[in-house]
C-alpha cells in the first residue's frame, strides 16, 4: 500500500463503519396483537415465513398434521410442542427485529434436523447492511489487487 | 499436473536462475519454514506419530461404517451421521482446509490399506508389492471425475446426509474403490482422481497457507537419486510442482530428502492465486463452478425454509426428485458454467485481450476459488454449528440403541444463529474482496489489454454473494 493513498482505505473503512452503524428509521405501524396457525408437518412448517412488526404481540398456533412436532424460535429463547392433530401455543413481544430461524424440536424423521420456518420481524436490516459492505468489499479487493 | 510421468524433461531441465534483485530494507520474510522449528521437525520427521494416527483414523473409520449399517436409522441418533457430516464435516471445511489446505489427505484413513497392499509392507516399501501398478489412463487426468463424484454425492445428498444406512454403503463403497485402485493402479489414482474431497481439499489448497516447496531448484536438480520422488505415495515430483493442488502433504519427501532440501512454508493466502497459467484444461473450472453451485443449492435445501424443496431433495426416485436432481445438474454444468463463460467472454472482447477464450476462462476462474472456499465456510457454520450439540449425544450412546456410556445426555441445542450470521456475513464480504483481488490482479499480468477491471466477472462474484447472503440471512 502507497502511503499517498492511505486516505483511500480511511474512506473505505469510514464507509464500512458507517454501513453498518448508521441507524434505519423503524416502520410507523403501531405494535398490535396478531395470531398466526403455523401447520407443522414432515419436514415443513405452513406458513413457513412468519412477518410481523417490532413490538406487536405474537401468538403462534402450532398444530401438528402427521407426527409430533416442535418449534423453537432461534434468538428469541421460545419453545413448544404440539402431538398430532393438536395445537399448542407460545405467545411473546417481537422485540427484537430481524430475521430469525424457527425448528422443530422433536425428532420427527431423517431430514428433521433441516425442518425450518422464518420469523421476520421488521425490516432485515442485516441483509442490506451485509449488501453494501459486499459492494465495498468488491471495490476494495479492486483497489487492492493494482500492481 | 505435477506428476513426474507427466514431466519427462524433468531431468534436463533448465532451471530458473535467479536475477539479482534490488535488496528492499525492512521487508518482512514472506513464508516461514515450519520444518526448521526443531520441536515440529522432530515430529514430522518421525513417521510413527502420523502412522499411528492414520491407525487411528482407521479404527475410527471402520467402525462408524459398522455403526452406520447396524446403528439407528433416525440420522440424528447414529454416530455415523453425526461424526461424519457434522463433527468431520466441520473440521475439514472450518479447520484442514483454511489452515491447512489439502492437510486432511496426510491422515485420511481411506487410502491406507490399499497403499500398504500396494508396497508390500506397512511403515517401508517390501520386496512383494501387489497389484498392476499400471499407470493411470491419460485421457482421465484431472479433476472431472472428482467433479463427477461430487455431483452424483450432491444429486443424493438429502439422503446420503441424513440416513446412516446411505452413509454406511457410501463410505464402504470409497474404502473399497480405493482399495481396488491401489491395486490396479500406481500410486494414490483414487485420491488424486476420484475422491471428491481430494478434489476440492486441493482445488482449494491453492489458497491455503501451507505449502511444501523446494528450497533450491538446483540441488534439487542435480540430485540424481530422485529419492523424494520415489518416497511420495501420490507420485509427485516436488521440484516440479506449479502449486499446492496435488501435494498431500503426507511429508514423505521431506524425510527422505538426503539434502534437506524441502520446507514445509508458512505462507501468505492465496499465495498460488493470480497467476497467469498457460493451461486450456477446463476441469478445475467446472469443479470451482460445481463447487459454488452446490453450495447455493444445499443452502436453500438444508437452510432454507422451502419444505417442498427438502421432500424433492429427499424422496430419491420420485418425479419432483428428477426434477430437482436435473435442475441441481443444469445449474452446475449449464447455468454457472454458461454465465462465467460469456462474463470471461465478454471481458475478452472489452479488454482486447489477445488470450484465447478457453485459455482465459481456465485463468479467471481462480477468482472463484476464494469466494467458493468462503461460501463453503459460511454454509458450513449455519448447517453444522448449531448440531455439534449431537456429537455428546452420539458417544454418549452411537448405535442409538439407549445406552449412556459417558452416563449423560446431550443437553439442549446451541444457540448460536445471531454469531453464526455475523460470521457468514463476514466471511462472505472477506470473499468478494479476496475474489476481486485475484480477478484485479489476474488482469494486470496481461499489459497488452486495454481496459484492466474486469466489469463481467466482478458483477458475477456480486450477484453470487448476494444470492448466498440472501439464503443465509435473508
Amino acid at each position: 500500500m502507497k502511503l499517498n493513498h492511505w486516505w483511500h482505505w480511511v474512506i473505505l473503512a469510514g464507509l464500512a463503519v458507517a454501513v453498518i452503524f448508521i441507524p434505519v428509521p423503524a416502520g410507523a405501524a403501531a405494535p398490535t396483537e396478531r395470531t398466526f396457525r403455523v401447520e407443522a408437518s414432515r419436514f415443513e412448517y405452513s406458513p413457513a415465513v412468519v412477518k410481523v412488526n417490532p413490538g406487536d404481540r405474537v401468538t403462534i398456533e402450532l398444530v401438528a398434521t402427521d407426527v409430533v412436532h416442535g418449534l423453537a424460535i432461534d434468538g428469541y429463547d421460545l419453545q413448544t410442542t404440539a402431538d398430532p392433530g393438536k395445537t399448542a401455543r407460545i405467545t411473546f413481544t417481537a422485540d427484537r427485529s430481524g430475521t430469525f430461524r424457527f425448528h422443530c424440536t422433536v425428532t420427527c424423521g431423517n431430514m428433521h434436523p433441516f425442518m425450518t420456518g422464518k420469523l421476520e420481524v421488521g425490516q432485515n436490516t442485516l441483509l442490506w447492511r451485509a449488501m453494501a459492505l459486499v459492494g465495498l468489499a468488491l471495490f476494495a479487493g479492486v483497489w487492492k489487487g493494482r500492481r | 499436473m505435477t506428476r513426474l510421468q507427466e514431466f519427462p524433461w524433468t531431468e534436463k531441465a533448465t532451471i530458473d536462475v535467479a536475477v539479482p534483485q534490488p535488496v528492499k530494507t525492512r521487508t518482512l520474510p514472506t513464508q516461514l519454514n515450519l520444518y526448521r522449528i526443531p520441536w515440529l521437525q522432530a515430529a514430522l520427521a518421525n513417521p510413527w506419530p502420523q502412522f499411528l494416527l492414520r491407525v487411528v483414523m482407521l479404527m475410527g473409520f471402520l467402525f462408524t461404517i459398522v455403526v452406520a449399517l447396524l446403528g439407528s436409522r433416525v440420522g440424528s441418533h447414529n454416530f455415523a451421521i453425526i461424526m461424519v457430516w457434522i463433527a468431520w464435516w466441520t473440521t475439514l471445511k472450518l479447520g484442514f482446509i483454511p489452515l491447512g489446505g489439502r492437510s486432511w489427505c496426510s491422515i485420511c484413513p481411506i487410502p491406507l490399506p490399499g497403499e500398504w497392499l500396494q508396497q508390500g509392507g506397512i511403515m517401508e516399501k517390501g520386496k512383494r508389492r501387489l497389484g498392476l501398478h499400471l499407470k493411470w489412463p491419460k485421457a482421465l487426468r484431472g479433476s472431472w471425475l472428482q467433479s463427477g463424484g461430487f455431483l452424483l454425492i450432491g444429486m443424493f445428498s438429502a439422503i446420503t446426509l441424513t440416513d446412516p444406512q446411505v452413509t454406511g454403503w457410501v463410505l464402504l463403497a470409497l474404502f473399497a474403490l480405493a482399495v481396488g485402485m491401489s491395486l490396479v493402479f500406481e500410486h494414490r489414482a483414487f485420491c488424486s482422481y476420484i475422491c471428491p474431497i481430494g478434489g476440492f481439499s486441493g482445488m482449494y489448497s491453492k489458497a491455503a497457507p501451507v505449502e511444501v516447496k523446494v528450497i533450491d531448484k538446483e540441488v534439487c536438480a542435480q540430485h540424481g537419486d530422485k529419492s523424494c520422488y520415489r518416497a511420495c505415495p501420490w507420485g509427485v515430483y516436488p521440484l516440479a510442482m506449479k502449486d499446492s493442488s496435488t501435494c498431500g502433504l503426507c511429508m514423505e519427501c521431506l524425510r527422505a530428502c538426503p539434502k534437506d532440501n524441502l520446507a514445509l512454508n508458512l505462507r501468505p493466502y492465496g499465495t498460488d492465486l493470480a497467476r497467469p497459467v498457460q493451461s486450456t484444461r477446463l476441469d478445475e473450472t467446472f469443479l470451482a463452478l460445481i463447487m459454488l453451485g452446490s453450495a447455493l443449492v444445499f443452502s436453500a435445501v438444508f437452510l432454507g425454509p422451502w419444505g417442498w424443496l427438502k421432500m424433492s431433495a429427499y424422496n430419491i426416485g420420485s418425479q419432483a426428485w428428477l426434477v430437482y436432481a436435473a435442475s441441481f445438474l443444469a445449474l452446475n454444468l449449464l447455468v454457472l458454467p454458461g454465465i462465467f463463460a460469456m462474463c470471461v467472454a465478454a471481458w475478452k472482447k472489452i479488454s482486447h485481450s489477445s488470450l484465447p477464450l478457453r485459455r482465459l476462462i481456465a485463468q479467471e476462474a481462480q477468482g472463484l476459488l476464494p469466494l467458493g472456499l468462503l461460501a463453503w465456510m459460511a454454509f458450513t457454520i449455519s448447517f453444522a454449528l448449531p448440531k455439534l450439540n449431537f456429537v455428546v449425544g452420539v458417544i454418549n450412546d452411537p448405535f442409538g440403541w439407549g445406552w449412556k456410556l459417558l452416563g449423560a445426555s446431550s443437553g439442549g441445542g446451541l444457540d448460536v444463529s445471531q454469531i453464526s450470521l455475523l460470521l457468514q456475513v463476514f466471511l462472505l464480504v472477506v470473499s468478494v474482496f479476496w475474489s476481486a483481488r485475484v480477478t484485479r490482479k489476474l488482469s494486470t499480468t496481461d499489459e497488452k489489454i486495454s481496459r484492466p477491471t474486469n466489469y463481467p466477472l466482478l458483477a458475477f462474484y456480486l450477484v453470487y454473494a448476494g444470492a448466498f447472503l440472501w439464503l443465509l440471512a435473508g
